[in-house]
C-alpha cells in the first residue's frame, strides 16, 4: 500500500493546475451553436497543444503524441474535476470512434477523422441500437445492400445521442444477410447530410431535448461508398465490441461530489423548522450511501492499481458500472425524499431546489442503469465471465 | 501509487489459508461447537507458531510488528474458515491497547500474546452499549459491576475490561471475585460470556485513556469487518460452486438468470467492500486522522452487505442450505453475530455522522 503518486507526478499535477489557473473555457462550452462551436474548437486545440486532450494520440493524427500513462490521465481528470472544467469534450466521437479507428482504421481514415474529431470540428453520433435490437444488439436489421462500389442503407436506429447536431455517424449495418448473426455486420462511417437520412427527436422521461438529446434516425436508400467500412466487411461486431469496451469504461462516474452536494442540501432543507440533517432517519440513509460511495472510490483505486501493474482484476473489474449507476440513482432518491412534498417541483418552477438537479440526476441515473448494457446484461457478464456460471441454453428453434 | 497487497501479504494470506484448510476444516468446527467454549488452545498455539498471534506485537516483544492491514488479512482468513479463535480480542484489540498504555507489566503481557502463552479476553461492550444494568466501576481500587457479552474469556489468562468511558483495566481471568457465566449465542464459533465482578483486584487500571480506547475500537472494528468479509467470501464461493453442480428442470441451476443474478449481486457487493476494508486498515496504519470514520464505515457497510450475502447464498442452496448438515449456517451465524459486536451498523453510522460534524442539531 502506497497511495502517494510520487514526485514526478506531483510536478505534473502542478503543471496541470497552473494551466487551469491561467486558462478557462469561454462560457457556454458545450453549446453547439455556430459561434460557440468556434470557441469550443479553439479551447480543445489549446488543450491538445498542452497535452491535456488527445494526449496519447500520435502527432501525425493530430494528437499530442505522448506515451500512454495512466497516472497522468488520472491526474488530469482529478485536476480538471477539481477546477470544475470539462477535460476535452464528452462525445462519442472522441470516446468511442477514435479508439476504434486507432485500433482498426486504415491510415487514410485515421488521418482524415481523428484530428478533426478531437478538435471538435467534426461531431459524431453512434448508430448501434434499433427498436428491435437493444440488449440483443447483434440481431440488428438495418441493411446495407451492395450497389456497384456503394452500399444502399435502409432501416432505423434509436437512442442516437446528438444525431441532430452531428456531421457524421458511425453505424452498424447488416452487409451479409446470409451470414450468421454476428458475422454479417459491418462498421461504416457516413455523413449525416447524406440524402435519405431523417432525424427525429426522441423525448426521454426527463423531458430534456438539450445537449443530451436522444433521437431516432431513419435511413431510406442512403448511398455510402464501400470504402467507408472500418476494418473488414462482416467484422463489424468484433470491431464494435472494442468500442463498447470503451463506452463501459467511460460510464464510471464518481459519486463523491454528489454526496457532498446532498450533504449541503440536507443542511439547508428544513421541514417543520428542523433541518433534514437533524433527522436520524435521513442521516442514517446518508451515511449508508456514503459508505457505499467510499467503497466504490477505493475500488476504483484498486482497479487503477491493477491497470498500472498490468494485472487482470478478474470479477472485481466487471462490477463498477452495475454498482455505480445504482448508487447514483439511490443518492438522488434520498435527495428527493429530503425535499418532501417539494421534491415534486421540476423544470425551473418556483421553490425548486438546486435548479432541478436531483430530479434530472434521478432520471439520468435510471437511464444509465439501462444504457450501455442494462443492469441485467451486466449481471449476466459478471456471473458468466466473472464467476464461470453456465450460459443460459438457447431456446430450441421451432 | 499502489493500492494493493504486497508479495509478503499475499504469502501471509496463502500460508494461513492453507493452514486453516488443513487444520481447521469445517468438520473440526462442528466438533468444537459441542464444547462449552469453541476456542481451543492447540489451534491458538499453532497460530502462535505461524506468527499470527503476535502480528501486531513489536519485534522486541517477540512479535512481527506488522500493520493492521496484515492483521486484517489474517482476520479475513479466519472468517473464511469460521475458525473459533480469540484473534480479534487477543491479537488485535489487546495489543493495540497495550501498546498505547504505560505499565511495568506490559512488556511481559505483550511477550505472552506473541508467544501464545497468554490469551487476552475482552469485556468492553459497555464502551458503546449499556444494557441489563451492566457497567464496571473502580471503587477503592477494586473492580465492581457487570460486563455483558464479554469475548473469549474462557480461554483467557487476562481480561481487558472497560471500567468507564475513558478507563481500562487488566485483570487476571482467575481473580477471586470474578464470576464468568458462559452465554449461548447463535454463533457456535465465538465464545461469549457475562462477567460479574465483586471487589476484583486489578493488575492495572488506566485512567484518562480515551485515545487508546478509541484507537483499539477502530482497529477492532476494521478487523471484525475483515472477519465478516472473509465469511461472506466463503459463502459466495459455496453458492457459486453449488450452482455449478446442482441440476433442476434438467439444467444446472447456475444457468438460470434468477440464480446467476443472485450470485452477480453478491460478488458485486463483496469486491468494493474488500477495497473499503483494505483502505480502512491502511488508514489506521498510515492516515490516522481518517481511521475513525473509515472504521465506522467499513464495519457498518460490511455488516449490511454481509446480512444480504448470508441470506442470498443460503437461498441459492435451496432447502438443503437451511439444514444443519450443509454447514452453511456456521458462516450465516458468524456474519449475523459479528453484526452486533463492537457496535451495530446503526450505531456506527451515527458515529460516522458525528465524526463529520453532521450533528443532530443540524
Amino acid at each position: 500500500m502506497d497511495l502517494e503518486y510520487g514526485q514526478r507526478y506531483e510536478e505534473f499535477r502542478t503543471e496541470v493546475r497552473t494551466f487551469l489557473d491561467n486558462h478557462k473555457p469561454a462560457k457556454g462550452e458545450g453549446d453547439l451553436s455556430e459561434t460557440r462551436r468556434k470557441t469550443l474548437i479553439e479551447w480543445l486545440s489549446l488543450q491538445i497543444d498542452h497535452g491535456y486532450w488527445a494526449r496519447t494520440i500520435p502527432k501525425k493524427y493530430g494528437g499530442y503524441g505522448a506515451e500512454p500513462n495512466l497516472l497522468e490521465t488520472v491526474i488530469m481528470d482529478e485536476e480538471f474535476n477539481r477546477a470544475g472544467i470539462p477535460r476535452g469534450m464528452a462525445s462519442q466521437g472522441a470516446s468511442m470512434l477514435v479508439p476504434t479507428l486507432l485500433e482498426h482504421g486504415t491510415e487514410e481514415q485515421r488521418k482524415r477523422w481523428i484530428g478533426p474529431t478531437m478538435r471538435g470540428e467534426v461531431m459524431w453520433c453512434q448508430g448501434y441500437s434499433e427498436p428491435g435490437s437493444g440488449s440483443d444488439l447483434a440481431s440488428l436489421q438495418t441493411s446495407a445492400r451492395e450497389d456497384g462500389d456503394d452500399f444502399l442503407i435502409n432501416g432505423q436506429k434509436i437512442w442516437t445521442s446528438t444525431a441532430d447536431k452531428s456531421e457524421m455517424i458511425f453505424i452498424l449495418v447488416r452487409t451479409e444477410p446470409d451470414a450468421p448473426k454476428h458475422g454479417g455486420i459491418s462498421y461504416i462511417l457516413l455523413p449525416m447530410d447524406t440524402p435519405g437520412i431523417e432525424v427525429q427527436p426522441l423525448r426521454t422521461m426527463s423531458g430534456d431535448l438539450g445537449d443530451n438529446s436522444f433521437n431516432q434516425v431513419f435511413f431510406t436508400d442512403v448511398r455510402v461508398p464501400q470504402a467507408n467500412v472500418v476494418g473488414k466487411r462482416g467484422e463489424g461486431w468484433r470491431i464494435a465490441n472494442t468500442t463498447l469496451k470503451h463506452e463501459r469504461n467511460s460510464l464510471n462516474s464518481n459519486s463523491e461530489g454528489t454526496i457532498l452536494k446532498l450533504m449541503r442540501l440536507m443542511e439547508r432543507e428544513t421541514s417543520n423548522g428542523v433541518a433534514a440533517m437533524a433527522s436520524p432517519v435521513f442521516r442514517d440513509r446518508l451515511m449508508k450511501l456514503q459508505g457505499r460511495s467510499l467503497a466504490m472510490k477505493f475500488h476504483a483505486m484498486r482497479m487503477l492499481t491493477c491497470s498500472l501493474k498490468d494485472e487482470a482484476p478478474g470479477v472485481a473489474g466487471l462490477i463498477t458500472k452495475l454498482r455505480n449507476c445504482q448508487l447514483n440513482f439511490d443518492i438522488s432518491a434520498l435527495a428527493i425524499d429530503v425535499m418532501g412534498e417539494l421534491g415534486a417541483l421540476y423544470d425551473h418552477t418556483q421553490y425548486e431546489r438546486d435548479r432541478g438537479y436531483w430530479q434530472s440526476h434521478s432520471f439520468f441515473s435510471l437511464g444509465l442503469i439501462i444504457g450501455g448494457g442494462t443492469a441485467q446484461i451486466q449481471k449476466n457478464i459478471i456471473s458468466e465471465r466473472g464467476l464461470g456460471l453456465p450460459r443460459e441454453p438457447k431456446p430450441e428453434k421451432s | 501509487m499502489d493500492f494493493g497487497l504486497s508479495e509478503d501479504q499475499l504469502l501471509l494470506e496463502e500460508t494461513l489459508r492453507n493452514f486453516l484448510a488443513d487444520r481447521v476444516p469445517i468438520e473440526r468446527v462442528r466438533e468444537l461447537r459441542n464444547d462449552d467454549c469453541p476456542n481451543e488452545s492447540s489451534i491458538w498455539r499453532s497460530l502462535a507458531e505461524l506468527g499470527i498471534t503476535g502480528i501486531l506485537v513489536p519485534e522486541d516483544r517477540g512479535g512481527s510488528n506488522l500493520n493492521l492491514l496484515d492483521a486484517c488479512l489474517a482476520a479475513q482468513a479466519l472468517g473464511h474458515s469460521v475458525t473459533p479463535t480469540p484473534f480479534i480480542s487477543s491479537a488485535v484489540i489487546a495489543p493495540i491497547a497495550l501498546r498505547g498504555l504505560d505499565h511495568p507489566e506490559i512488556p511481559a503481557w505483550l511477550d505472552g500474546i506473541a508467544s501464545g502463552e497468554s490469551v487476552f479476553g475482552l469485556a468492553i461492550t459497555e464502551l458503546f452499549s449499556v444494557r441489563e444494568g451492566a457497567g464496571v466501576a473502580v471503587i477503592d481500587g477494586k473492580l465492581n459491576g457487570k460486563a455483558m457479552m464479554a469475548s473469549d474469556v474462557c480461554l483467557a489468562d487476562f481480561i481487558l475490561i472497560a471500567a468507564g468511558p475513558n478507563k481500562l483495566a487488566v485483570v487476571r481471568a482467575d481473580s477471586p471475585g470474578l464470576k464468568k457465566t458462559h452465554l449461548l449465542t447463535t454463533d457456535a464459533t465465538r465464545c461469549t460470556s457475562e462477567l460479574v465482578l465483586d471487589g476484583v483486584v486489578a493488575e492495572a487500571v488506566f485512567e484518562n485513556v480515551g485515545d487508546t480506547v478509541a484507537s483499539m475500537l477502530d482497529a477492532g472494528r476494521i478487523a471484525l469487518a475483515a472477519d465478516t468479509l472473509g465469511a461472506c467470501e466463503a459463502m459466495i464461493e459455496q453458492a457459486v460452486s453449488y450452482a455449478k453442480e446442482r441440476k433442476q428442470f434438467d439444467r444446472l441451476i447456475g444457468s438460470f438468470q434468477a440464480v446467476k443474478h443472485m450470485c452477480a449481486e453478491m460478488i458485486s457487493e463483496l469486491e468494493p467492500a474488500r477495497s473499503l476494508v483494505w483502505y480502512a486498515a491502511h488508514s489506521f496504519d498510515a492516515l490516522p486522522e481518517e481511521a475513525p470514520l473509515m472504521a465506522c464505515h467499513a464495519l457498518a457497510h460490511v455488516s449490511e452487505i454481509g446480512q444480504e450475502i448470508a441470506s442470498v447464498s443460503t437461498q441459492v442452496h435451496g432447502g438443503i442450505g437451511w439444514t444443519d448438515e450443509q454447514n452453511l449456517h456456521f458462516w450465516f451465524k458468524r456474519i449475523g453475530v459479528g453484526r452486533g459486536l463492537l457496535g451495530g451498523p446503526g450505531l456506527l453510522r451515527e458515529r460516522a455522522a458525528d465524526l463529520q460534524g453532521l450533528s443532530a442539531t443540524g
